[in-house]
């Protein structure tokens, strides 16, 4: 008695956020009925197993057909073939979209191409996350990087409008975007404590402040591309750590400020040359597209360890560049200081985001 | 050239990729009338296209525009090699042919193709324009109405309701013939669907002249259906029931203001006898009145056809069972057209001279105006098996003519037979089988108010009716019209139960509705008894008698489940009652589906009785005492959970809810030897009595099993199959229309008929209880209009298609009073007026009629289920035995409680006061609703807000339901029918998902197809939807697949109850509705 056909269609779309949840998380429908099974939709309902079953067939066969109109989220609202209450189409576009934090803190800065695509199993089994809900993120990263490379205008308000997405997830496909496109490292041993949100923070704070789009708001690639004229102006602040009075002068200024507020301040006073010479490096090489790749590691490498083993807290870190920054103002030789400013703004923000375990 | 139709296209959206290499398409649209072809300029590399045409004019006459739709075909531009097409639309001009309905069509309509499905979108302007007085082309009938609705819509009053119309068209099938063997299965499809388009455009044009005809301006209940005959030819019928309709103001359209009542009620006045001359002497000369009782005189005098004690009766009807091959004699003369007694012909002379003047008196309505129906008598079928040959000449369909004519004479002469002069809640179906079909066709049998026939304003007349019947109108239809003395068949008669004037039978099996006002106890269950019957392969006419040998024990078997079943829910009536047939190549699948309710003018139910043929054997006892135990418990579950208290039963059967064993009648199944005690009056056995099961027939054990494997459904689920469910008056306005179909392969070949009825008991059970838990989040919920249909496609496969509406409602009802229930209904115009317009609408016929039948205290009223060419057939003696059940001890208790109902019943009318506050009620209840989901609707709509900007308006929503109406709505406008025809088709299968994928897919494209058709014409939604057919053929091996569905329904525009304007509001209605109507999760 096999049953050969069995479909049920309603004239509003059916379904339940648990089972497109469960489709989404790439459970086949046999593990989806077991796991509604034993979530007990048995317990609140008088259901049998074939019943589940029959259930959950219809809606991943409603979700296959949807997911052609979910590549393209704007269809959604006008396509006929379905009719779907306006706050489902949110929640269908909202959850399709939404991507595992440990999924794509390993792909976020790799390209995104065929080749990253093939490590897709090796990264399902390193974070647990199924295989065919790795495609599905990848192939929403993808998507989502081919439609707004070539937009004009602010990248997250982009991605909004083409996809229909939240302000949250919109910035942070923005962030996903804007590493995919700079590559940066983010892989490496001594990242891994930081999380995805900590990245994309990261990189808002960097597509607001270091991309051309800071500056001109109709450009391509504004939002994706960092400001090739601004990273060769940092290139002057050179001569914060080259030119020895300045140096000096800058640490006096830093350490005055300090003195006495933070248990830290010999440790600060000590590594002061070290640090500066560290951050103002970073800003130097940045012309360099291997050293944006490296921008995190060189941060994290040349800055936060440093402090991290002298055991500065996040208030001792908050403070120091707060002075560190601040104290260049006064100095009457160094001239860049808009240069500086848009700099540090940055480097703090994003400091203060990563200074954690 | 009477008429001028104006095309423009303005743009497409979302098309298919037709040229790999740039990913893009130069499209073009085609568009064609008739012969007549435009086309637009290429619009080159897009997949959103904007043409903008010019308006492209064709001149037709509009016989054409009836017939023909207009076909618009988008393709590919290609310049080196042919262009491909993307797909086609059609659009059915009939709409914009009649002034009330949309007069322009214009909106995004599906593109589709049969191979690939819906592949982008195109939007269309179309325009009529209409030069000359239509009426006098008699070969058009454009400006008839058409509705499937099979109840008066709302909006419009009745002025006249002419009668029965039917018609069909047959054609070659265009898969089958040569040419089909060297064209694309694409070329293929196309041509069927433009053909089956054409014929039913042909088919709906003849019937309107046929209306006209008759002086009618439009066909309600309009019922049309495909007979795929394979090799012998396509035929595309119809039947309906052509009305005078006239809208209403509207003003007096809406509830709240009753006063304009009366004023409309002056178009009852004789002034408006110009309409009078409707009957007969209109008619083609084929039916008209000289000719419409061929047959039926002569078989008068034929004996009684229900005996059943004589097994020989068999055999006269099985030889009464015609193949096509032996033209039949004296048709009719299975069934009996008994002279009515004296009394009756006197009663209802007067309503027979109108109505018999017609060749059929049927309608395919089933639910009236209050007033309309004065009894019912009972079920009536028939059905014939036929084996079809190839049409000959397709303009002269005269053999399916004949067949059908058969057909429907032996209903009228069983409605004869029941003392009825029509037929009400008339259907016609087919089940085809190679080259064996039967036709079917049931009603239900009743006696109309003579007033309606003549100048009857179905809405107003009921009137005085109210007070001239001496049966409340809540009973009235109840008490049999048959003559006590003279029944056809023996049944077991009780005085009412309400007006205790009058004589009911004991249970109540209708085709038709509820009527509004009918007195009911609890709410309504839905009932269906499956059965499935093996059968020997055969050809010809040994196959062809071999059904129809089948057919009466079946419908016997159908017939005894349901029985069962109705009283192990400790229910009276069946309402809604469809049987189906369906034949296939080794097995015969029958299906009854019904609506039980507790019509507390009929009396109390009796339990189920088991007894063992053999006492003694101690271990059968105890088996015996279990089931009997799980019965009873079944019966008071039932009872608790359907909320079956009927009030008299507690007032005047004191303590004796379930009857005791001892004083229960003894009913025997097939072979009883009831007729004896036939007239035996035993008081004994009080009012109550039993079915006694023997446990030692098989057949018991089965129906047993079938009545206790089907599980009710569970709490806070109810369903039924007919349009409102009884008992239940609030309800919210969320609904959900949907379709499901399910296929089962039986893989053991070698099933036993008991095992094979468990798999479809099973299929059956198991698809309601998955509707329940995927409509879960609906609870409280009923699942109305249930409509299953089975089919068995292939050897070994067994496919049900069910279409139904689940609908939530309130769950605090507090109070179901009937003077509350119109308010819901929706249809409480007719209601409404009645109150207003009593004292000044009196007409001296109707007194007359009234008066008489006031006078025939013996009038009697009998419901019977009556099986074509069974004379013999065992099934009518299972009513037999019982004895007559009134308890004659307290008479003055029954005076007493007449009398309360007498001032129940004027209390009722003295309601109106206490029924518009009960409406301010309702609409504060909306309101509330409303309000409820304005939050998240601004929520969504700020999410939706980009979307709008960059992809044009989005989708209005589009609701549907098989029912007439929209809970919390007004229906202000019927914009057109619908009627469309799809066909999909695709050789990769698994690709698409298996069968199954296939078929969702092309479900929700349909639906899609409908819901875009429906906004174009401006409707907000569909209602009376149909899915008439549902074929589906698969060829795994081949990865092939092919399906066709037709549906209908009629589009709509709809406010919501508490909007009084149109505008304005709308955009609040879409969002709440979309809210609301948000499926289960």
């Amino acid at each position: 008695m096999a049953v050969e056909l069995d479909v049920f269609v309603g004239n509003t779309i059916i379904m339940s956020e648990e089972v497109y949840q469960l489709w989404l998380d790439g459970y086949t429908v046999n593990d989806a009925v077991k796991v509604r099974m034993e979530g007990g939709v048995l317990d609140e309902f008088d259901a049998k197993a074939d019943v589940v079953l029959s259930d959950t067939m219809d809606q991943y066969r409603t979700f296959q057909m949807c997911e052609r109109l979910l590549h393209s989220p704007t269809k959604l609202a006008n396509q006929l073939l379905f009719q779907i209450p306006p706050h489902r189409q949110a929640t269908l576009i909202e959850r399709y979209y939404a991507f595992d934090d440990v999924f794509v803190r390993e792909v976020l800065g790799k390209k995104l191409s065929k080749g990253t695509k093939k490590d897709l199993d090796d990264i399902s089994a390193k974070t647990g996350v199924m295989l065919k809900s790795c495609r599905r993120q990848f192939d929403n990263f993808k998507r989502v990087f081919k439609v707004v490379e070539e937009l004009k205008g602010p990248l997250v308000e982009n991605i909004r409008q083409h996809f229909l997405l939240s302000d949250k997830l919109a910035r942070d496909y923005a962030a996903i975007v804007f590493f995919a496109n700079n590559r940066f490292e983010t892989g490496k041993r001594k990242l891994q404590y930081l999380t995805f949100q900590d990245l994309a923070f990261c990189a808002g704070q960097l597509i607001n402040n270091w991309t051309v789009g800071a500056v001109d708001n109709m450009v391509e690639d504004m939002d994706v591309d960092l400001d090739k004229e601004f990273l060769q102006e940092l290139k002057e602040l050179k001569v914060l750590i080259t030119d020895k009075d300045l140096l000096d002068q800058h640490k006096s200024l830093v350490c005055t400020a300090l003195r006495g507020k933070t248990k830290a301040f010999n440790e600060m006073e000590a590594n002061f040359k070290n640090l500066s010479r560290g951050l103002v490096n970073i800003a130097t090489k940045l012309t360099n597209t291997k050293d944006v790749r490296d921008f995190f590691i060189d941060l994290v490498e040349k800055f936060i360890e440093p402090c991290r083993s002298d055991h500065w807290t996040a208030a001792d870190m908050k403070l120091y560049l707060t002075h560190y920054t601040n104290s260049a103002h006064i100095l009457d030789t160094f001239k860049h200081q808009v240069v500086w400013d848009r700099y540090m703004g940055v480097i703090k923000s994003c400091i203060f985001k990563m200074y954690h375990d | 050239m009477p008429g001028k139709l104006k095309a423009k296209i303005v743009a497409g959206r979302h098309l298919p990729v037709m040229d790999r290499a740039s990913d893009l398409t130069d499209a073009f649209v085609e568009v064609k009338f008739g012969n007549t072809t435009f086309k637009t300029d290429v619009y080159p590399k897009s997949l959103n296209p904007q043409w903008n045409s010019e308006w492209f004019k064709f001149e037709v006459d509009d016989e054409d525009l009836q017939d023909e739709p207009l076909q618009i075909t988008v393709l590919d531009h290609d310049t080196y090699s042919a262009n491909d097409a993307i797909g086609k639309v059609y659009i059915d001009i009939d709409p914009l042919l009649y002034s009330e309905a949309a007069s322009v069509i214009s909106g995004w309509f599906p593109i589709y193709d049969t191979i690939h499905g819906i592949r982008g979108e195109i939007n269309v302007l179309v325009k009529v324009e209409l030069f000359n007085d239509l009426n006098r082309f008699r070969q058009s009938s454009c400006g008839v109405k058409f509705f499937c609705t099979t109840s008066i819509p709302k909006g419009y009053r009745a002025a006249i309701v002419h009668g029965f119309v039917e018609e069909l068209v047959v054609n070659e099938d265009p898969e089958y013939q040569w040419i089909d063997r060297i064209r694309t299965p694409r070329a293929s499809n196309e041509a069927r669907q433009r053909l089956i388009f054409l014929m039913s455009g042909e088919l709906q044009r003849k019937i309107g002249l046929k209306v006209l005809e008759m002086g009618g301006n439009a066909v309600v209940g309009y019922l049309q259906c495909f007979d795929l005959e394979g090799e012998s030819g396509l035929v595309v019928r119809a039947i309906g029931t052509a009305c005078t309709l006239e809208k209403l103001s509207s003003g007096s359209g809406t509830h709240t203001h009753p006063n304009t009542a009366p004023a409309s009620n002056a178009c009852n006045s004789p002034s408006k006898d110009g309409k009078e001359p409707v009957f007969g002497e209109d008619l083609p000369s084929s039916s008209g009145p000289s000719t419409p009782f061929r047959a039926l005189p002569t078989s008068s005098s034929s004996p009684p056809p229900f005996s059943p004690s004589k097994p020989c009766s068999r055999q006269s009807s099985s030889s009464d069972t015609d193949l096509s091959l032996t033209p039949k004699t004296g048709m009719g003369s299975g069934s009996m057209g008994k002279d009515a007694g004296p009394l009756k012909t006197l009663l209802r002379q007067q309503t027979q001279t109108a109505l018999e003047q017609r060749e059929f008196p049927f309608f395919t309505l089933t639910s009236f105006p209050s007033g309309f129906l004065l009894h019912v008598g009972g079920v009536v079928s028939a059905r014939s098996v036929k084996l079809l040959d190839r049409i000959h000449n397709p303009d002269e369909p005269e053999t399916r003519d004949a067949w059908w004519e058969e057909i429907r004479q032996e209903i009228k002469s069983h409605a004869k037979a029941l003392g009825c002069h029509a037929v009400v809640g008339y259907s016609e179906s087919t089940s085809i089988c190679e080259e064996v079909c039967i036709l079917s066709a049931s009603g239900t049998a009743a006696i109309l108010n003579p007033r309606y026939m003549r100048e009857g304003c179905l809405d107003l007349g009921g009137s005085d009716q109210r007070f001239e019947d001496p049966s409340p109108s809540s009973c009235g239809f109840c008490h049999i019209p048959y003559d006590e003395l003279n029944m056809p068949f023996p049944a077991q008669l009780t005085y009412c139960f309400h007006c205790r004037r009058q004589k009911v039978p004991d249970v109540l099996f209708t085709t038709i509705d509820l009527p509004s006002d009918a007195a009911i106890a609890g709410k309504g269950c839905f009932i269906q008894a499956r059965l499935c019957r093996l059968k020997k392969k055969g050809q010809g006419e040994a196959n062809a008698t071999a059904i129809s040998n089948q057919l009466p024990f079946m419908e016997y078997e159908l017939h005894t489940q349901l029985m069962n079943k109705l009283k192990l829910r400790s229910m009276n009536a069946l309402f809604g009652l469809s049987i189906q047939i369906s034949v296939g190549e080794n097995m015969l699948l029958g299906l009854a589906s019904a609506t039980g309710v507790y019509l507390t003018a009929l009396p109390a139910p009796g339990g189920i009785q088991i007894a063992g043929k053999t006492p003694g054997d101690l271990n059968t006892e105890q088996h015996i005492l279990n089931i009997q135990k799980r019965i009873n418990d079944t019966i008071a579950k039932n009872k608790e959970f359907y909320e079956v208290n009927p009030p008299d039963l507690t007032e005047e059967v004191v303590g004796s809810p379930i009857p005791e064993p001892r004083l229960r009648s003894r009913l025997f199944r097939s072979h009883s030897e009831s007729s004896d005690e036939l007239s035996e009056l035993d008081l004994s056995h009080g009012k109550k009595d039993a079915f006694v099961l023997e446990v030692d027939d098989t057949d018991a054990v089965e129906d047993i099993q079938s009545l206790l494997t089907d599980a009710s459904p569970p709490k806070g689920f109810y369903s039924c199959n007919t349009e409102t469910m009884p008992g239940i008056y609030n309800w919210t306005s969320a609904l959900q229309m949907f379709t499901s179909v399910r296929v089962l392969r039986l893989s053991n070949a070698n099933l036993s008929n008991q095992a094979l009825n468990k798999v479809f008991t099973d299929l059956c059970e198991n698809l309601l209880k998955s509707f329940y838990f995927k409509l879960r989040s609906m609870i409280p919920c009923c699942l109305s209009h249930l409509v299953f249909s089975v089919a068995v496609p292939e050897e070994d496969l067994i496919q049900v298609a069910v279409t139904a509406v689940a609908m939530t409602f309130d769950k605090d009802q507090t109070q179901d009073k009937p003077a509350e229930k119109p308010i819901t209904k929706g249809c409480s115009e007719a209601e409404d007026q009645l109150q207003f317009s009593l004292e000044l609408c009196t007409d001296s016929s109707s007194i007359n009629s009234q008066s008489s039948s006031k006078n025939s205290a013996a009038k009697l009223n009998q419901n019977q289920l009556i099986v074509v060419r069974s004379a013999g057939v065992p099934e009518s003696s299972h009513l037999s035995t019982r004895a007559a059940s009134v308890d004659y001890g307290s008479f003055a208790d029954r005076c007493s409680t007449w009398l309360e109902l007498l001032r129940l019943k004027a209390h009722t009318i003295r309601r109106g006061s206490v029924k518009t506050s009960r409406r301010t009620q309702s609409l504060a209840h909306s309101v509330s609703s409303l309000e409820h989901s304005s939050p998240l609707t601004d929520g969504r709509s700020r999410s939706l807000r980009s979307s709008r900007s960059f992809g044009g308006s989005s989708v209005s929503v589009v609701k549907m339901t098989p029912l007439s109406f929209l809970p919390g709505t007004r229906i202000v406008k019927y914009v057109g029918i619908i009627n469309m025809f799809f066909i999909r088709e695709t050789t990769s299968l698994r690709e698409e998902g298996g069968v199954s994928g296939f078929l969702h897919s092309f479900v929700a494209e349909v639906f899609a197809m409908v819901r875009a058709h429906v906004a174009a014409l401006g409707g907000n939604a569909v209602v009376s939807y149909s899915m008439k057919d549902c074929v589906l053929m698969e060829n795994p091996n081949k990865n092939q697949c092919q399906c066709l569905i037709n549906v209908s329904g009629d589009a709509v525009i709809y406010i919501r109850e508490t909007d009084q304007e149109v505008t304005g509001s709308t955009a609040n209605i879409r969002l709440s509705c979309t809210s609301s109507a948000d499926g289960a999760t």
